[in-house]
């Protein structure tokens, strides 16, 4: 449904990129062949469970496994003191203690200990017949409640350097970022909003739950078949935590169902990897929805402060906003980009954020799609849109009177290249969806979003076949089109159709070291080295035909798929195609191919505005969403239908999260919705056809000006519901979810 | 485990009357399967009552309509006899689940699987349905609030099962409707339901009227005083306005993650409302 509004034109011709070929996973998808982690099986492997505990804080005294072990058809049985002894650094000690609790349980779920056994029916009674012997200690899982003196500690003297002396014990890290003066700032201003928000802990949802399998042979070489967002990561984790060489770990990423970050994470794999060794039999372990909710990453909720000021005519005088993420049982909630975000799309001489890390009784948090910037963004943006309406201001307007544009500071530090923010701001103004119009009892909002997106560790390899067709090998698992993107871009910089090139996600043992699937990376750092490996290739195609012709290479071009004399001397030979050089490769110097590694800088920040008509039935507080359109910046979209589908997944996901998903904890600290019935991510019922308008501003970063698009799409969409929801119901909603139960008492409280 | 798998209502009371440890009844599965599977029942016999004879069958009897208790919910969508005479019953049924589940899902088993939240036992309830039950003893008739006893309790006795629902002959200017409130639009289970069965007569007043509330208590709730503020008037504003009042009223909700407790009472009277609504305009039409 993208309306074809490219609002710069490209700077270059393209063929192949900017086209919507065949996705090459497409039919293996649909007609159920495609290998996720779960479908992975080894002759003779045994199936792994793992034991949880039921209480959300709790001394771990004595596990007990003898009874377990004795079992028939029980192979092995681990805890956390069957992990080598291992200094760790703080990361990683963290996610050892993580898949197997050492001297407490940290919350509702976290594993305990493990079996391996012939069938899943023994493994399940062998879980039974563990005995752990539990202190139950009193749990919090409010982020302010455990910021309030007496609360329960989590980890004493876990605070870094960061935290001021005297904060609360299940404090972290602290985080400020800014310029100017906030105080003199908020004097200039005609009007002062002051205002509370909060968010609740949402799951990234994936359809896939965990899986892997593992085997450990006796000679130390082990390995790994899984689901991962970075089997890479995978392996670096593992190793470390086993007191393996990564070199001898092989991992080996599955087709993956979902990840959103979710699966830039080690949970199952060490665990699996210790039954193996000690069952010496290959160990599978995949996880039910119930665990999945209970134990892997759910994001981070947020309780936030903010003060804005501004002028009679919509101009932001002074930002600051103080911002408390927890982050479960460890150490890393995403409350540093949450700090780095909030103010990110303005233009502003005073701002500051102040960011805390801080620590509660629930599962360790995981990335999730642009982590800790979307709840920012709910405070921010609600704001900005209260103020605005407040002083009759149009709130796009007020938006485009402070954005940021080419040359702006950002709060978080840098200054800002060409950015498309305006022109996603003024390209909403001129959509038919800003002025069509509205019945009883709904509203219109609108909000906007950043993220940073990121380049990191890459290497590709790419290999000219005798026949003249390519293969591309990538690190990354293909999370979002990756390998239709990468051989898009490798046959357009080789000039060749895309349906000569067949991309794969290759083993840790066949490429060099890769960052995970994350930052809205792929499409930038994978597909510029794709793009480096094919013009490595082309050089070596350019040098044989140079060496057939008799002359220079540097009197040889490449251009529309195959090798051609240039230049005043180099003779009138006839051009040389791919399929041609590399026929007599093999008598020019042997196969051909190029390869690229590298950790690009220059990403490129993205930013979107969303725009969102919801229906408030004031009887019972349902929203329903009319009417949705993204307007973002994709720098140059490779293929637009996944583009598309970046810029509808992160609004429906934030859509669940601005409605009705939440993690729900009774008094216990025991989670009450373990289950996707209860843990309400949005059916397609729910939703209109999610409207998309792409923009095209180049990254000045990459060779075709691609940005990531896969995070910006999840930030504004909270706020922009939270703004429709308060117009068509007449009160400003400040906590999320806005579940019915909330937006009726809203209603009837006002 | 043992299936069994018996071809007539003989057969199967007397399998049911010998020693088959903790026997469970298997219609469309879609409750069993899934607590078997999820570890919350381990019965050492399974007795599936589809092969029987007529239990897949939906007959006119005395004006009525007999449903047998392996009739699926999408089977009682697309029989357009039953659909409609009782179209309250049938939407209700049809909210069961997902299109999948639909193929497999039995109103029976919604009724014995005695969930609070059932959405078609309020619509059934409210059409002052009949269960048949088949044991040891033969067959008996009984109102269909009288099968759950409580949350995922029953009134059946060892060796009985539900055989058949009977849905009476609808009179003359009479309809129903069910309305539940589920924070999504489908794939969801009631935070409220409610059905409401009323006939009209000639000049659009109403002469009789049922409403029953389901997911506000630990069984379905009959809402007496309900149908007595729609008997007697034209089904207007103020007389909703009274049902709903009576509704909410009679409401005896828990807070839990699905709702509050003030959510789910104030959300019966809305929907007692609009289901009236529903149900007068189909009797009048």
């Amino acid at each position: 449904m993208a309306l074809d509004s490219k609002q710069v034109l490209d700077t270059r011709e393209f063929k192949v990129v900017g086209t919507r070929v065949l996705r090459p996973d497409g039919v293996d998808k649909v007609t159920g062949k495609a290998r996720f982690g779960a479908d992975i099986t080894a002759p003779g492997m045994l199936v792994g469970l793992v034991l949880r505990s039921p209480h959300a804080h709790a001394k771990i005294k004595s596990i007990d496994t003898s009874a377990a072990e004795a079992m028939d058809g029980v192979h092995a049985v681990v805890t956390a003191a069957d992990f080598p002894n291992i200094e760790l650094d703080d990361f990683t000690a963290d996610v050892r203690d993580n898949c197997l609790a050492g001297a407490k349980a940290l919350y509702d779920g976290h594993a305990v200990a493990a079996v391996a056994a012939s069938s899943n029916h023994i493994a399940k009674k062998a879980l039974k017949a563990i005995k752990v012997d539990y202190e139950v200690l009193d749990h919090v899982t409010d982020v302010d409640e455990a910021i309030k003196p007496g609360a329960p500690v989590l980890h004493e003297g876990g605070g870094n350097e960061s935290v001021p002396e005297g904060s609360s014990p299940n404090i972290m890290a602290r985080y400020e970022f800014g310029h100017g003066d906030i105080e003199a700032g908020l004097k200039k201003a005609d009007r002062v909003l002051e205002r509370s928000y909060k968010t609740e802990a949402t799951h990234q949802g994936y359809i896939e739950p965990h899986a892997c399998l593992a085997t450990m042979g006796p000679d130390g070489q082990a390995d790994l078949w899984c689901c991962t967002q970075g089997h890479y990561m995978v392996r670096n984790t593992c190793a470390a935590i086993l007191g393996l060489d990564q070199g001898q770990l092989r991992v080996t990423a599955s087709e993956i169902g979902g990840g959103f970050g979710g699966k830039t994470t080690v949970f199952l794999e060490p665990v699996a990897m210790m039954l193996a060794k000690k069952s010496s039999r290959p160990v599978k372990m995949v996880m039910t929805r119930s665990e999945v909710l209970r134990a892997t990453g759910p994001t981070a909720s947020s309780s936030v402060d903010i003060r804005i000021g501004m002028t009679k005519d919509g101009r932001i005088t002074a930002a600051a906003a103080e911002l408390r993420y927890q982050g479960g049982a460890y150490a890393g909630s995403p409350v540093e980009f949450g700090a780095m975000s909030a103010f990110a799309p303005y233009d502003l001489e005073n701002v500051q954020t102040i960011g805390w890390d801080v620590v509660t009784n629930r599962p360790k948090q995981a990335a999730y799609r642009a982590p800790g910037a979307p709840m920012a963004a709910f405070a921010v943006e609600s704001a900005i849109d209260e103020l605005a309406k407040g002083l009759g201001l149009d709130p796009l307007e007020v938006r485009l009177k402070n954005a940021a544009r080419e040359g702006t500071v950002a709060s978080y530090g840098p200054t800002y290249p060409a950015i498309g923010l305006e022109a996603t701001l003024r390209t909403a103004k001129d959509h038919p969806h800003w002025t069509a119009p509205l019945g009883e009892n709904q509203g219109r909002g609108v909000a906007c979003g950043f993220w940073f997106n990121f380049g990191g560790d890459t290497c590709v390899s790419l290999n000219i076949t005798p026949d003249g067709t390519v293969t591309v090998s990538e690190g990354n698992p293909d999370i979002g089109g990756s390998r239709a993107s990468m051989s898009m871009m490798a046959a357009e910089e080789l000039g060749i159709p895309y349906e000569k090139v067949r991309t794969i996600v290759a083993d840790t043992g066949s490429l060099g070291q890769n960052e995970v699937t994350d930052g809205s990376r792929v499409t930038f750092a994978v597909g510029l080295a794709t793009i480096e490996a094919a013009r490595a290739a082309k050089r070596e195609m350019c040098k044989r035909a140079a060496m057939v012709w008799g002359i220079e290479p540097e009197a040889v071009e490449w251009k529309d798929g195959a090798a051609h004399p240039a230049g005043p001397n180099a003779g009138t030979h006839p051009p040389m195609s791919l399929a041609e050089i590399a026929e007599i490769a093999s008598n020019t110097g042997g196969p051909i191919a190029g390869h690229h590694e590298a950790n690009p800088e220059g990403a490129g920040v993205s930013f979107a505005t969303h725009m969102v008509d919801t229906e408030v039935d004031p009887e019972t507080g349902a929203v329903k969403i009319l009417r949705y359109t993204v307007f973002q910046d994709a720098g140059k979209a490779v293929h637009p239908d996944y583009v598309e589908g970046q810029f509808q997944g992160g609004a429906v996901q934030g859509i669940g999260w601005a409605l009705n998903e939440e993690y729900i904890y009774g008094e216990d600290g025991v989670l009450q919705n373990a289950g996707f019935l209860d843990y309400r991510i949005p059916v397609a019922s729910d939703l209109p056809m999610i409207d998309t308008v792409i923009l095209e501003i180049p990254n000045p970063g990459h060779p075709y000006g691609v940005r990531g698009v896969g995070e910006t799409s999840i930030v504004p969409p909270l706020a922009a519901i939270a703004n429709s929801v308060s117009a068509a119901s007449g009160v400003r909603m400040t906590d999320l979810p806005m579940s019915p139960p909330k937006v009726l008492k809203a209603i009837q409280d006002q | 485990m043992r299936y069994l798998a018996p071809a007539t209502l003989e057969d199967a009371t007397q399998m049911l009357g010998s020693d088959l440890g903790e026997c469970r009844i298997l219609a469309g599965g879609t409750d069993l399967l899934v607590r078997m599977r999820s570890g919350f029942a381990e019965p050492d016999s399974i007795l599936d009552i589809k092969r029987i004879d007529g239990m897949r069958d939906i007959t006119r009897e005395d004006g009525g309509w007999r449903i047998g208790a392996a009739v699926s919910c999408a089977e009682m969508g697309e029989h357009a006899g039953l659909s409609a005479d009782w179209p309250g019953v049938v939407e209700a049924a049809g909210l069961i689940g997902s299109t999948q589940i639909q193929g497999r899902c039995t109103v029976a088993g919604n009724l014995c699987n005695a969930s609070p939240a059932a959405d078609s036992v309020p619509a059934l309830v409210a059409a002052r349905a009949m269960a048949r039950i088949a044991g040891p003893d033969g067959t008996r008739d009984v109102a269909v609030e009288h099968v759950p006893t409580g949350p995922g309790q029953t009134s059946l006795g060892k060796g009985e099962f539900v055989a058949s629902i009977f849905l009476p002959a609808r009179p003359e200017n009479a309809g129903d409707a069910y309305l539940r409130f589920i924070p999504r639009t489908e794939m969801d289970i009631a935070v409220v339901g409610c059905g409401v069965s009323l006939t009209l007569d000639g000049d659009g007043t109403c002469t009789d009227a049922h409403v029953a509330l389901g997911a506000v208590g630990p069984t379905v709730i009959i809402v007496e005083a309900g149908a007595k503020a729609l008997v007697g008037t034209q089904v207007d504003d103020a007389a909703l306005d009274a049902l709903a009042a009576a509704c909410s009223a009679a409401a005896t909700p828990i807070a839990d993650k699905r709702g509050t407790v003030e959510f789910r009472t104030h959300v019966s009277g809305v929907l007692a409302k609009r289901a009236a609504k529903i149900a007068a305009s189909r009797a009048g039409a």
